[in-house]
C-alpha cells in the first residue's frame, strides 16, 4: 500500500490554519472569532498527528488529546466572556468592545 | 484508496473552514465547523489515530459545536457591523495570511521529515491496541500534564459559572 506523503497532510494542516486565521483577522462577531481561534488547534492538532504516525512516535496524539481539553476549557470561559460582556453592552462585535480604551 | 478517501475528506475540511468565516449567520459557521471537525476525525483514522478520531467526534463535535450553538442562540444575531466592508485591514490580514501559507507551504514541501523515529510503529500499537498504548503513555510518561489538564478543566467550569453568573444586587444576596 502506498502511504500518502506526510507533506499532503502538512499541508492540508496549513491551509486550514491559515483559513482560520483570516476568520480572525476579519470577522467581527466574537463567537465567530472564538470558532476559528477552534479550528486553529484542529489544525494544529492534525500536524500533530500526522508527526506522530510518520515518527512512529505516540507522543503526538497524547499532546492532542491533552490539547482536546484545554480547547474544551477555554470555549467555556471563552464564551463565559462573551456572555457577560453582551450583558453590559448588547453586542458581541469586537469593534465595539472597546472597554480598555479610554 | 487512502488517496482518495484523504482527497475526499481535505476537500470537506478545507470547504468547511471557508464555510466557516464566509458563512453569514453565526449559526451556520457553527454548523460549518461541525464539519470541518468531523472530517478532521475521519483524516485522524486515515492516520491510525483512532481513539482521537472519537475523542474528536465527542469532545468538538458533541460538546464544543453544541456550546458554541446554545451561546449563539441566546445572544441572537447581533448586528455585525463592519462585515465584509472592503476596508484596508481586511486587505492587509488577507495579503499576510498568503504570506504565511506561501512560507509555510515552502517549508513542508521542501524539506523532508527529518527526526528520530519512535518505536510506536503500527504493527506494535496493532498488538496492543491504540487506546492502550495512548493510555500506558498518558499515566507514565504525561502523568503530570494529564493531572494538569484535569485541574485546568475544573477551573475552566468554575470560571465560565463565575463569569456568565447574573450578578444579582448585594441586597438580595445577603437576604438568601
Amino acid at each position: 500500500m502506498i502511504m500518502i506523503p506526510s507533506s499532503c497532510y502538512l499541508a492540508l494542516s496549513t491551509i486550514i490554519f491559515v483559513i482560520g486565521g483570516v476568520g480572525v483577522l476579519v470577522r467581527r462577531n466574537a463567537i465567530v472569532i472564538l470558532m476559528c481561534i477552534e479550528m486553529m488547534m484542529g489544525a494544529a492538532g492534525l500536524a500533530f498527528v500526522t508527526f506522530s504516525r510518520y515518527l512512529n512516535s505516540l507522543d503526538g496524539q497524547v499532546v492532542v488529546f491533552l490539547v482536546m481539553a484545554v480547547a474544551a476549557a477555554e470555549v467555556a470561559v471563552g464564551l463565559g466572556i462573551i456572555l457577560s460582556i453582551f450583558r453590559h453592552k448588547e453586542t458581541t462585535d469586537v469593534d465595539e468592545i472597546n472597554l480598555l480604551k479610554w | 484508496m487512502e488517496m482518495v478517501l484523504f482527497v475526499v475528506l481535505g476537500a470537506i475540511a478545507i470547504i468547511a473552514a471557508l464555510g466557516v468565516i464566509i458563512a453569514r449567520k453565526a449559526i451556520y459557521s457553527a454548523l460549518f465547523l461541525l464539519l470541518n471537525f468531523c472530517s478532521l476525525a475521519g483524516l485522524y483514522l486515515l492516520l491510525n489515530a483512532q481513539f482521537l478520531a472519537a475523542a474528536q467526534v465527542i469532545v468538538y463535535a458533541g460538546a464544543i459545536v453544541v456550546l458554541f450553538l446554545f451561546v449563539t442562540m441566546l445572544l441572537g444575531e447581533g448586528r455585525e457591523s463592519s462585515k465584509f466592508k472592503v476596508q484596508s485591514s481586511n486587505f492587509l490580514a488577507v495579503v499576510l495570511a498568503f504570506v504565511l501559507l506561501v512560507e509555510v507551504g515552502y517549508v513542508v514541501f521542501s524539506g523532508t521529515l527529518t527526526g528520530t523515529q519512535g518505536s510506536d510503529t503500527p504493527e506494535a500499537i496493532a498488538r496492543v491496541g491504540n487506546v492502550q498504548a495512548i493510555g500506558q503513555l498518558l499515566f507514565t510518561d504525561y502523568l503530570l500534564p494529564f493531572e494538569l489538564a484535569a485541574v485546568l478543566l475544573l477551573i475552566g467550569i468554575v470560571g465560565a459559572i463565575v463569569l456568565a453568573k447574573k450578578i444579582r444586587n448585594p441586597k438580595s444576596e445577603i437576604r438568601n
